[in-house]
């Protein structure tokens, strides 16, 4: 009596059954940050995707960590939610043991040393860290998933990364504007520039849509605005 | 489509259109010129661009050149955009199993001087949006400026700087275009030209 069940096909030749498993997935999203003179803004969409499905059109992925700085994350939730997690242990480790907070540049640190540390099996997630730094100016530091990062004035990630990133070049960092005087912009500004960044992406990106949440860092706190974007 | 890399544009205004292009010439990475041409007149109201394989580019330009060549001489009369670009899509269309690996974009006034836009795929099917088209390596850049500086009714300066500004920013940050680009304005007075300076790195 010959085995059939071990085989997936009824034809004469025979193959075993393999079972593959993908750790990773991408859960689309757009994120970025706009380092002010004394301020920073930090922005994401809240819409969740796998393929052409939506998982949820309102799942932040941009997290407020306690030592006053906003992390957003982009690619895989689970892993940037297990990411969050860790980090906020070891703030926490940090505050009781050297009782103050850890720095934002300190921060962006050991952000990279932790995401290096799985450097064969990385978090599947692209950081970018906005806050406010030890001289009270406004910084942005951007990550890859295993560690690689730079400090930037402005950057943009995600599936829409492409599209805003030029745009950003334009309207914050002044680029190919001729006969005007370059300056730091207003937080009004930058939050007015980035709900065109993300309105513009949403007709675009099926990845970007529903919400974006714009995090404001200034030296007094953090303020949260909740902005409808398009569903479709 | 990316061995040679382009980024070409065109857009609506206020009874005018304006098409857009870089001018590098490359193979991968490697620039070969800056001063290459990609965007063709083919007559006072019709331009085409052709980003793509440059050897196609230029092959096309040729039988484009020809078609329309012969059309005035059967009809006596010029080609309008729309009618030029089923020619085209049907040129195209021809090499269904074997195409030529170029995505034109076509940007014109019809006889009446209504702006006429379209873009098609490699095979020749067509689109024509009310707003702007773009092709080439940096179409995803180009999509994220043109969505973001684009306005209806733009006069035609005013759609210089519009175009100008949605290419040099969007080729900035594609590795394999940029390198200056060429800028046409077409109004039913006139055509306006300006080759333009960009970051040559």
């Amino acid at each position: 009596m010959p085995i059939t069940h071990e085989y997936q096909s009824a034809s004469p030749v025979k193959a075993p059954v393999e079972h593959r498993f993908s750790p990773y997935t991408d859960n689309g999203g757009t994120a970025l940050a706009v380092a002010g003179e004394d301020f920073c803004v930090v922005a994401g969409d809240t819409r969740q995707s796998e393929g052409y499905h939506i998982n949820s059109r309102y799942q932040p992925k941009v997290f407020q960590l306690s030592n006053g700085s906003v992390l957003a994350t982009g690619g895989m939730y689970a892993d940037a939610v297990t990411l969050v997690k860790r980090l906020e242990q070891r703030l926490e480790w940090y505050y009781h043991q050297h009782e103050k907070k850890m720095s934002v540049d300190a921060l962006a640190q050991m952000l990279s040393v932790i995401l290096y540390h799985k450097r064969f099996f990385p978090y599947y997630v692209w950081n970018t860290l906005g806050g406010i730094d030890g001289n009270g100016k406004g910084c942005v530091f951007s990550y890859d998933p295993v560690g690689n990062y730079e400090k930037h004035h402005w950057n943009c990630t995600g599936s829409a990364g492409h599209l805003i990133q030029p745009f950003l070049d334009n309207q914050i960092g002044f680029k190919h504007m001729q006969g005007i005087q370059r300056r730091f912009l207003t937080p009004e500004e930058v939050v007015r520039i980035v709900k065109d960044s993300f309105t513009s992406a949403t007709e675009r990106d099926i990845y970007t849509g529903d919400y974006v949440e714009i995090f404001i860092v200034t030296a007094g706190g953090i303020d949260v605005q909740r902005v409808p974007l398009k569903r479709d | 489509m990316e061995y040679n890399g382009s980024a070409i544009i065109a857009m609506k205004g206020k009874n005018c259109v304006a098409i857009a292009a870089d001018r590098r010439f490359g193979v991968q990475a490697l620039t070969l010129s800056t001063d290459f041409k990609k965007v063709f007149q083919m007559n006072e109201r019709v331009f085409i661009g052709l980003p793509g394989l440059a050897t196609d580019v230029q092959t096309l330009y040729e039988r484009f050149r020809f078609k329309t060549n012969m059309y005035k001489l059967r009809e006596e009369r010029e080609i309008t955009p729309s009618t030029f670009a089923r020619m085209v899509s049907s040129t195209l269309y021809e090499k269904r199993f074997g195409p030529y690996f170029c995505e034109p974009v076509i940007a014109g006034l019809e006889k009446d001087g209504t702006p006429y836009i379209c873009t098609m795929d490699l095979l020749g099917c067509i689109t024509t949006p009310a707003d702007f088209v773009v092709s080439g390596t940096a179409s995803n850049q180009m999509y994220g400026m043109a969505e973001s500086l684009w306005e209806p009714d733009l006069e035609p300066e005013e759609l210089f700087e519009t175009i100008s500004q949605s290419l040099l920013n969007a080729v900035d940050r594609d590795a394999i275009s940029g390198w200056g680009a060429v800028v046409h304005v077409i109004t039913p007075e006139r055509i306006l030209t300006r080759t333009l300076k960009g970051r040559m790195d």
